[in-house]
């Protein structure tokens, strides 16, 4: 069958330099090692943190990029990562099948919101209200069952013996290992992005995106196609958040279920840049970055001791601020306007 | 070739087709006229399946089109030239193009479907690379005449193609309308532009407020006083 190429994607980098970048990302242990011997275990942590949110934010991106703007990845995370855990400590289920399930549940939960949504036509702010229901809801969930949840305080996979476990997929104290994994799962992301980029389904979904009706009278069967996107996009997100507490070793409301969590793949992603295959990475290492330096401001600063735990929400009150900035005079992103500029001094060059 | 009988159909809370049965042979060109509200779009949204019916039956080639989702429709050779044009604005005229050949039957023949659209619509070709959303009037509806043909299409259902155009854009577009009879496709054709229309049709219906007042060939229609009356200000 003949591939129709409608437009090419910008932002895919060149063969030869994906090789150099996948060659220095493979050896930046070796680098830290040797370059910051004393804070080895600091740099990888941050690293990982960047790779497991830039693989949620890629996946978040997949139906983003279409105008399907869900404010329910904040329950897929949760619903992954808790699944993951509470079938281990209270079922003794390895996370090998632990995280399937937990894929499967936010797939399903994803796609009983999105099928309603999909057949009435629902879109835009009304789509984005109801996938934020979801996530109330499924915060609820784990708040009002927290004789095994731990409820708001969150709740922690129980260690497999010996530290480093592959069948409780424990790897947590092997930074080095943990980097890796993390890397991989990011491979995965931008391998799934680069799939769906090609595929027909793109099409199709960005015909819609512009024009459903349009796009139904050419024959695509838009429901359809936009129920697959969202169902790939939570099952990718369960997945991130499932490798996302069992490397934290802790899962809370906080910190992978619930609202905060949404906006801040919304906000990362936006940011990064929505339709550009490194967006959500440079998203990522955005978000990620700011909020290590809000952490160690903040700790300075002694404002801890005067808001107390309000100034946890600080940097929640920051990333509101800087989106509203993004969707305004940014709207393609970080990565997304930079690349558009590179193009635009290329043609016209004279 | 097409076959509509007893089908009503509507929105939530109105009824806007009642009882409505019609059929167009193949290789016909049937227009359809009626005044504003008429259920013209309607008609045509049904036969397209972007609006259920809600009752009656609905054939294609004998094959039943009842409660089929456009998608399908589409596969049965229906094209549909929607109200206003509806397209792709932000996609280039060959990327609309390509998108009219989405059905797998079409995608397979893609490259063919293309050359022969753009022998047709030369100026198509021209505008290749150009944005739909930023054409003319008269060459969005070039373009959407062109992306409905490139299913490969046996009827082709035109809403209005000469609405919000200037008088000699308007004689463009049905030049358009006679060139693809010419090239044997079956047309459907809803306009208000009464006395064109039915220069170009066969056979034509009167739809009044979702019924159809009248019917026959456009030289009988030309004559009627249902349609002297109303639509040619006589
Ligand atoms: N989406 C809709 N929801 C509710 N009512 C609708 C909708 N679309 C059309 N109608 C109503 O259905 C009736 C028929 O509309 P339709 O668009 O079919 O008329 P038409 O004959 O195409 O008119 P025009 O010549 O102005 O295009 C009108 O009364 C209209 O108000
Ligand atoms: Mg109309």
């Amino acid at each position: 069958m003949s591939r129709v190429a409608l437009r090419p994607t910008r932002g895919i980098p060149p063969l030869a330099w994906s090789a150099l970048g996948a060659a220095a990302l493979l050896a930046v242990p070796i680098l830290i090692r040797y370059g910051a011997p004393g804070s080895e275990r600091y740099y990888l942590h941050i690293l990982i943190q960047i790779l497991i949110w830039s693989f949620i934010y890629t996946g978040w991106s997949l139906m983003g990029r279409f105008g399907l703007t869900s404010l329910g990845h904040g329950a897929f995370t949760g619903i992954g990562a808790y699944t993951t855990v509470l079938l281990w400590n209270v079922a003794g289920l390895s996370p090998w099948l632990g995280i399937p399930v937990g894929i499967g549940l936010a797939t399903a939960a994803a796609l009983l919101v999105a099928y309603p949504c999909f057949s009435l036509r629902i879109t835009g702010h009304y789509f984005a209200l109801m996938t934020l229901a979801l996530t109330e809801f499924v915060r609820l969930c784990i708040v009002g069952w927290r004789d095994y949840t731990g409820g708001s305080l969150g709740t922690q996979p129980q260690r497999a013996p010996g530290g480093v476990s592959i069948t409780a997929l424990q790897f947590e104290p092997d930074r080095v290992l943990s980097y890796y994994i993390a890397l991989a799962l990011w491979a995965l992301g931008l391998w799934m992005w680069l799939r769906v980029d090609r595929s027909m389904d793109r099409y199709a979904l960005d015909a819609a995106s512009q024009d459903e009706e349009a796009a139904a009278s050419v024959g695509v069967d838009v429901t359809r196609e936009k129920l697959k996107i969202t169902g790939l996009s939570a099952a990718m997100c369960a997945l991130g958040g499932a490798v996302y507490g069992q490397y934290q070793m802790y899962i809370g409301p906080d910190t992978i279920a619930g609202l905060g969590v949404s906006l801040n793949i919304v906000f990362g992603t936006i940011a990064g840049g929505l339709s550009v295959l490194l967006g959500p990475t440079v998203g990522a290492v955005f978000t990620q970055l700011l909020s290590e330096v809000l952490r160690v401001a903040v700790q300075g600063s002694g404002l801890t001791a005067q808001l107390g735990s309000a100034a946890l929400a600080l940097d929640t009150a920051i990333y509101g601020a800087l989106l509203i900035f993004f969707i305004i005079y940014m709207p393609k992103g970080i990565l997304g306007t930079i690349l558009e500029a590179r193009r635009r001094r290329r043609a016209g060059a004279p | 070739m097409l076959e509509l009988s007893g089908i009503s159909a509507g929105y939530a809370g109105a009824q806007t087709l009642f009882d409505l049965s019609m059929r167009v042979e193949a290789g016909e060109a049937v227009a359809v006229i009626g005044a504003n509200g008429a259920g013209k779009t309607t008609l045509l949204r049904v036969i397209s399946g972007m609006l259920p019916a809600r009752s009656g039956s609905m054939t294609m080639d004998g094959v039943s089109l009842r409660d089929s989702p456009p998608h399908r429709i589409v596969e049965t050779g229906i094209a549909h030239v929607p109200e206003s044009r509806r397209l792709f604005p932000r996609l280039s005229v060959e990327s609309n193009l390509k998108m009219g050949a989405f059905i797998p039957a079409a995608r397979a023949r893609f490259r063919e479907r293309l050359d022969y659209v753009y022998g047709l619509f030369p100026r198509l070709k021209e505008r290749r690379s150009q944005l739909a959303g930023t054409m003319s009037g008269g060459e969005q509806q070039m373009c959407a005449i062109g992306r409905a043909l490139m299913s490969g299409p046996k009827l082709v259902l035109l809403d209005e193609p000469s609405m919000g155009l200037a008088p000699v854009v308007v004689q463009q577009v049905f030049d358009l309308v006679r060139r693809i009879r010419q090239e044997g496709y079956t047309v459907l054709i809803v306009e208000q532009n009464v006395r064109q229309v039915l220069k170009v049709a066969d056979r034509g219906y009167l739809i009044e407020v979702g019924r159809i007042r009248a019917g026959g060939t456009a030289a009988e229609l030309l004559a009627s006083d249902a349609v002297r009356d109303a639509y040619m200000g006589i």
